[in-house]
């Protein structure tokens, strides 16, 4: 039975991170993005949706999975999409990040797409220009597409998220990932645990409502969901470990360990995993794993969000 | 003065789909290569009793999709906030099938036209119908309904509703000025 769902909207210009967002307006996205894996399973993966919108992804840091991402989403919406990358762009000649969106936005795009390695990046896009701007990752701030593709995988597969328990485990200081679905997660009623090495984990994370545990044992007891981080040694320039191997020996998931969670337990990665190190290459690609199915559902979340976003901007 | 007018009760609503049903078998001689696309979402409703109704009659099964058109509106250019977005299944070849579109009231046509560029999109029907329960006139695209319920002729200024009880609280048509 359908329930009347002519008030349900997301109404907003942006989409810069999960913290601002409503349970209401989750639940909006993630719903769209099922509608839309269908098209993505067709013959012909296209719709007439967004024609004669134009995406811009802009770039400034490396990415393989969510550029590809939000460049087929956006070509399945039939918009036409843009990728800049930082390195082969004027950014490497000292143009500043404004002067660069102002460019953009005279060339008239609907939708900007942005990472960048500062925090606040895409909200100081947000407050210049009139486009739509979506937080692809800033800094260790947030990266609201991947929560939400997280969300939709777990919701796919657990009917709910309200009331699981869900480990976070690994790098927790340097997580974009992890700051927005410990947003998204525990808006939505679940429990959220992490667990890391205690130079990864910053002072005060209970006060956003999740439990931190002293070893990843505690954080992985009877969980319905386990998610390991990505060791970002780009990000690792100071000394925070010794090694790779003594962090893999303390806290990788593994055979071991997993088996303290629920037996049907999820097993998630935001990519790209460095295999014996967050996680087991086994348990990676394990029947528990859902680390493909997070990519597939990728696509869907933001197919969603640009069909919903795009024209909120010159509206 | 009364501005509200059932048109059509459950019981009426009843037998003009068991006359389709058997409308839809004549013009097709039977079931062969026949399926049934509802449009979200009381043609999907309107489809599933069609597809019941002629499987008691023929005894066999037809195929029976879902559609929604929404990504497929003329409208969307001007539409913000973003229309709800449902979910299609159409779980079966449409290629030379003869694809009989199924929704609740036929108007300006504007959602039928999106309806078979959609359709089109997962393959070649063989031939494409449209059943539809109320036609209520005034067209702005040349389309028309191979299979109708009831003929409303009705005013810009009324509003005609379809309900039905998988969705509503009754099976009825009404009429109200607006």
């Amino acid at each position: 039975m359908e329930t009347e769902k002519n008030t349900r909207k997301l109404d907003r210009k942006d989409i810069l991170g999960i913290k601002e967002l409503s349970v209401e307006e989750i639940n909006l996205i993630l719903e769209t993005a099922d509608s839309f894996l269908e098209v993505s399973t067709r013959e012909i993966k296209k719709v007439p949706t967004l024609r004669g919108k134009t995406v811009i992804n802009l770039f400034y840091e490396a990415s393989t999975r969510t550029r590809t991402s939000f460049e087929i989403a956006g070509k399945r919406l039939s918009a036409d999409t843009v990728n800049i990358t930082a390195s082969t762009s004027s950014v490497v000649k000292g143009e500043t990040l404004i002067d660069t969106a102002r460019n953009l936005e005279s060339m008239n795009p609907d939708i900007i797409v942005i990472r960048h390695s500062a925090a606040g990046a895409p909200h100081i896009l947000a407050r210049v220009l009139k486009q739509s701007i979506i937080n692809a990752g800033d800094g260790a701030h947030e990266h609201p597409t991947q929560a939400l593709l997280d969300m939709m995988t777990i919701k796919s597969k657990k009917g709910a998220i309200a009331g699981l328990k869900v480990a976070i485990t690994g790098d927790i200081a340097h997580s974009r990932v992890a700051r927005s679905n410990i947003h998204g997660l525990t808006k939505m009623g679940a429990r959220v645990f992490l667990a890391g090495p205690a130079t990864m984990m910053p002072y005060g994370m209970e006060k956003m409502g999740v439990t931190v545990a002293g070893r990843i044992e505690e954080a992985i007891e009877d969980a319905d969901v386990v998610m390991a981080l990505r060791i970002q040694t780009e990000r690792e320039k100071q000394c925070i470990f010794p090694s790779l191997r003594e962090y893999a020996a303390h806290f990788s998931l593994n055979k071991r360990n997993i088996g303290l969670a629920r037996k049907d337990v999820m097993i998630m990665h935001p990519g790209p995993v460095n295999r014996g190190v967050e996680i087991s290459p086994d348990l990676a690609d394990s029947a528990s794993s859902v680390i493909l199915e997070q990519v597939t559902n990728g696509v869907a979340v933001r197919m969603a969000l640009l069909y919903l976003l795009a024209g909120s901007g010159n509206a | 003065m009364e501005n509200k007018k059932t048109v059509m009760d459950a019981d009426g609503i009843d037998r003009s789909l068991t006359r389709m049903a058997y409308e839809i078998l004549e013009k097709n001689k039977g079931v062969e290569e026949l399926a049934l696309v509802g449009i979200r979402s009381r043609g999907v409703f309107l489809a599933m009793r069609l597809q019941q109704k002629i499987s008691s009659i023929e005894k066999k099964e037809v195929p029976l999709g879902i559609l929604d058109i929404t990504l497929y509106r003329d409208d969307l250019q001007s539409s913000h906030p973003r229309p709800l977005l449902g979910k299609t299944e159409i779980p079966f070849s449409i290629d030379g099938r003869k694809v009989v579109l199924v929704d609740d009231v036929l108007f300006t046509g504007r959602t039928i036209r999106a309806a078979m560029d959609a359709l089109i999109d997962f393959g070649r029907p063989k031939m494409i119908q449209l059943a539809v329960l109320i036609d209520r006139g005034h067209r702005e695209l040349p389309i028309r309904a191979d299979f109708v319920g009831k003929s409303l002729p009705s005013s810009l200024w009324e509003a005609v509703s379809v309900h039905l009880t998988e969705k509503d609280l009754s099976d009825d048509v009404i009429v109200e000025i607006k």
